[in-house]
């Protein structure tokens, strides 16, 4: 147990703020977010707001709208209405790299690694940003180059050490077996250097094992580099044990936000996703 | 009224690019692959037709259902030996095998037919009429081609739509994996394609041939590359967008040797595909497919 | 260097800088002792230039993953601007070599000029879609340089794109004739010079591969939504490949503008770029040296042919469609593994036939 998840939690459920992210800024703000896809409302008046350091979980029942949400605050899609502050910026009309710089990185559901590069190369893909150095540079390799390439090679090899993939660093991604991708993925978002992380379902295909050990990871990065994670799951075990603050959407539309075990007691969330057996989850 | 008369030559020469876009489109909606040596399938088309009517005298029509033929059997070998056993693979490797077979085919030409062009006779003997006291002439070839285009264009429709075969062909293209999970018989749909759209080669080399009455091993090739061209510009995968893209390609054609400069022709047609392709990414009406994330 | 080697993609390279000084000083000594044929010695520009346009379109095709079907184009278009910096520069320059490399210089500026104006356009297109675009671009740049009008007399330097417009004084000298081409031009191109563009270009691209903007570049290509997403510019990287690949194009074209004393922009079509994606697709997608190997081998595989007349390109279209079957088919692979295989049986008898595996 860690200091964060000791000191359990008053939050109140209409901004699902930790509490000493109170007075801080918060990471995200999401403000009336929706989209329609020609003349279906895909997501609508969707709020949130995530402090700098809160882990929080989105779930809902398949369709509901929890991926488009992520696209939505990464800019794959732009909103139909309202706003998308991140670290305080207002991303309307940024493109997708642009979003990531302000500071938010993703993993994918399905997962979307660079199947034909080594491990260590597609973390050193995240960490792009972070080599900075001209294209005539890097076209001559000249010094300042290399040593910009060998210091991202350490940084690179030093964050797969922390998810506890050093040992996989030269071999081929698409090689590797499905629930070390899905951590792979989420170094290489880390490299990103961001301020809030969006995972999609992380522990989908893991085994209980690993996701018992995912769900460590997943509080030891947010304790480590005191960032936000925002994450869905289908696993409730997961969610209802790492998150602290939880937003219940269905058909697009929050129905509930409040901490684990306000939504677990919470009659809207039973009754259009939970099932009728109380508090266990069958999806 | 000379507007129109360059208007109804655009039409024209559009019909014919449309039938061969066809092709183009068919395949690459069934096979998604660029399938380079259909342009001298076409080639091939008007010779056999050439050969028929001048070495054995037979009959215009005969010689046309002789093109159709060879064509669709030679669309079928193509088919069977070099595309086939690439399924699969990179769609590059296929467009590259698909360079090979139209080197082929050129070459095999210029072998039994020699370099030299020869004089294609057209098949069409209908008087031109002439209206507005012979300001505006419309010849037997123009109409000929625009009621066989526009006869093509309506039969593929209803196959497609209608028939078993068509309906396999439209579900194949959705999604091949699926198509076959249904029990379609994927390889053989395939086949079909190949069968129809070499047909479909032969047509339009024997109408090409008489409007435009020089036959070498290369002429298929440019056509070729227009109709290509023009089934992109409708829509690449769509029948009627095969329709619309050829005929709005021959009319730039004309309009722009007629009015604006005949040596800039090809820049300006395909300055036209470049910039309604900005505008519309997957053509006029073709559907915008977006990624899933 | 011990650490350069120990890295693989580091020796592949090496190897590569090797087979091709190794070609060239056999070739430089045959040529010295006098054992080529005039027609061999006539081959050697080309070549190179030819493979100098593979190498720079694998960086397109290979390593983006974005089928071109222009690259000819930019080819023109460094052949006609090379080889009217060349005549402009007579007199003034006195060195060959200086005014060779002069007009390359400008030859490849114009095009990757050209490139980034095209890239605008076209790199907003994927897949096929960019695969005709870059079709179109070329057969327009055909066209244009097809009909442009350059020429120098007392009053100056005149430029036109149509023959009426195109007025030279008494004694003016056209450098570019429109659809007649360019004629009387300077044979400035040689061997050596050849060599060093291969180099460069082989320098260039396999830099640009093995640096941080190659890495993104194929990060792009395996998953574009994917590297977007960590920050990743993707349209940036690919204008960057496209004007370097354009860029070199033009530097190859201007030599083998410089390399006959008359040629015309129908050198330049649809044909020729879809050679040189021959040579790529067959050397191997983002394999370099198979680029400089299957340019080498295809281009004087017809030329080697000329002996069975009409045959020759027959036969070459049929080489052509075999090794692409023998290379990509999943059958055929599997019948050259057994066949492989037994062959190993034979030479290693114990171990089973065909499980190499």
């Amino acid at each position: 147990m860690n200091e964060y998840s000791k000191k359990m939690l008053k939050v109140p459920t209409y901004t699902l703020l930790r509490e000493q992210d109170m007075d801080k800024l918060p990471v995200l703000d999401v403000r009336n977010l929706g989209i329609d896809f020609g003349g279906l409302t895909a997501v609508d008046s969707f709020n949130i707001t995530i402090g700098p350091t809160e882990i929080s979980g989105l779930i809902g029942p398949n369709g509901a709208g929890k991926t488009t949400i992520f696209n939505l605050l990464t800019s794959v899609y732009q909103p139909t209405r309202g706003s998308i502050l991140i670290n305080g910026i207002d991303t309307k009309g940024m493109t997708t790299h642009k979003v990531t710089k302000l500071g938010i990185a993703r993993t994918f559901q399905n997962i979307r690694l660079f199947t034909d590069m080594t491990a260590l190369d597609n973390v050193k893909v995240g960490l792009h940003n972070e080599i900075k150095c001209p294209f005539v540079c890097s076209l001559f390799h000249v010094p300042p180059y290399q040593k910009a390439e060998k210091r991202a090679t350490e940084k690179a090899m030093e964050l797969l050490d922390f998810m506890g993939l050093a040992d996989i660093a030269d071999q081929k991604a698409g090689s590797l077996p499905y629930g070390v991708q899905r951590r792979l993925e989420i170094v290489r978002a880390l490299a990103t250097n961001p301020s809030i992380v969006l995972l999609d379902e992380p522990a989908a295909g893991m085994n209980p094992s690993e996701t018992t050990e995912l769900m460590h990871q997943i509080r030891r990065i947010r304790d480590t580099f005191h960032i936000a994670i925002f994450l869905i799951e289908h696993d409730m075990n997961l969610v209802m044990n790492v998150c602290e603050a939880i937003a219940v959407v269905n058909y697009g539309r929050i129905i509930a936000k409040g901490t684990p075990d306000e939504i677990r007691q919470d009659p809207a969330v039973i009754e259009a996703y939970l099932g009728r057996e109380e508090g266990k989850a069958e999806c | 009224m000379q507007v129109l008369q360059y208007l109804i030559n655009g039409i024209s020469i559009g019909a014919v690019y449309a039938i061969i876009a066809l092709g183009y489109t068919m395949v690459y909606g069934i096979a998604k692959m660029l399938n380079f040596a259909h342009g001298d399938v076409i080639m091939v088309g008007a010779y056999i037709s050439f050969c028929v009517t001048n070495y054995l005298g037979l009959p215009a029509i005969v010689s046309v259902i002789a093109a159709m033929g060879v064509c669709t059997i030679l669309g079928i070998i193509i088919e069977k030996l070099a595309y086939k056993p690439l399924r699969g693979t990179s769609s590059l490797a296929v467009l590259i095998t698909a360079i090979g077979v139209s080197y082929f085919l050129q070459n095999a030409a210029q072998l039994i037919w020699s370099s030299s062009p020869k004089n294609f006779t057209s098949i069409v003997t209908m008087d031109p009429i002439a209206l507005f006291d012979g300001r505006l002439i419309i010849t037997g070839e123009v109409l000929v081609t625009v009621l066989i285009s526009a006869l093509v264009m309506v039969g593929l429709t209803l196959f497609t739509g209608k028939t078993k075969t068509g309906k396999a062909m439209r579900a194949v293209s959705e999604d091949r994996d699926a198509a076959q999970l249904m029990g379609i018989n994927v390889n053989q749909t395939i086949s079909t394609t190949f069968a129809i759209g070499s047909a479909l080669a032969a047509i339009a080399g024997v109408l090409l041939c008489s409007t435009v009455p020089t036959l070498m091993p290369t002429t298929g090739s440019m056509p070729g590359i227009r109709a290509f061209t023009a089934a992109v510009l409708g829509g690449i995968g769509s029948i009627p967008g095969a329709m619309l893209g050829g005929i709005l390609l021959g009319i730039i054609e004309t309009l722009s040797k007629a009015y604006l400069s005949t040596q800039f022709s090809d820049a300006i047609v395909f300055s036209v595909l470049i910039i309604i392709l900005l505008v519309k990414p997957a053509g006029l009406l073709g559907k915008q497919v977006q990624e899933k994330v | 260097m011990k650490q350069l080697l120990k890295n693989k993609n580091s020796r592949t390279n090496m190897i590569t800088y090797l087979v091709v000084i190794v070609a060239y000083l056999i070739m430089q000594t045959l040529n010295s002792m006098d054992m080529l044929g005039s027609s061999v010695r006539g081959y050697l520009v080309p070549l190179c230039v030819y493979i100098s346009l593979a190498v720079s379109l694998n960086l397109l095709v290979g390593i983006c993953g974005e089928l071109s079907l222009g690259h000819a184009g930019f080819m023109g278009i460094g052949a006609f601007s090379g080889i009217v910096i060349a005549s402009l520069l007579k007199g003034t320059v006195q060195s060959d070599t200086l005014r060779l490399i002069a007009a390359m210089i400008a030859g490849g500026a114009m095009a990757g000029v050209m490139g980034f104006l095209i890239g605008i356009p076209v790199l907003r297109l994927r897949g096929d879609y960019l695969a005709i675009v870059t079709l179109a671009f070329g057969e327009i740049m055909k066209n244009i340089v097809g009909n442009t009008y350059v020429g120098v007399d007392d009053t100056g330097f005149h430029f036109a794109i149509s023959p009426t417009k195109m007025r030279l004084g008494e004694g003016g000298k056209y450098f570019i004739n429109g659809p007649l081409g360019a004629t009387g031009v300077e044979k400035l191109a040689n061997f050596t010079m050849g060599f060093l563009l291969v180099m460069v270009t082989l320098f260039v691209v396999l830099n640009l591969i093995n640096s941080k903007e190659g890495r993104a570049i194929r990060a792009v290509r395996d998953n574009r939504i994917a590297a977007e997403s960590v920050g990743i510019n993707v349209t940036a990287f690919r204008m960057k490949a496209f004007v370097v690949s354009a860029f070199l194009a033009g530097m190859a074209g201007a030599l083998f503008g410089l390399n006959y004393s008359a040629i015309t922009a129908t050198k330049f079509n649809f044909n020729t770029s879809i050679n040189i994606l021959v040579f790529v697709v067959l050397g191997g997608m983002g394999n370099i040296l198979g680029s400089v190997i299957s340019a080498t081998v295809l281009y004087i595989l017809p030329e080697a042919m000329r002996g069975l007349e009409d045959f020759r390109m027959i036969l070459y279209a049929v080489v052509l469609i075999l090794v692409m079957l023998f290379t990509w088919s999943p059958k055929f692979k599997e019948a050259t593994a057994v066949f492989t295989g037994k062959i190993k049986g034979i030479f290693r008898p114990g171990k089973e036939a065909g499980n190499n595996e």
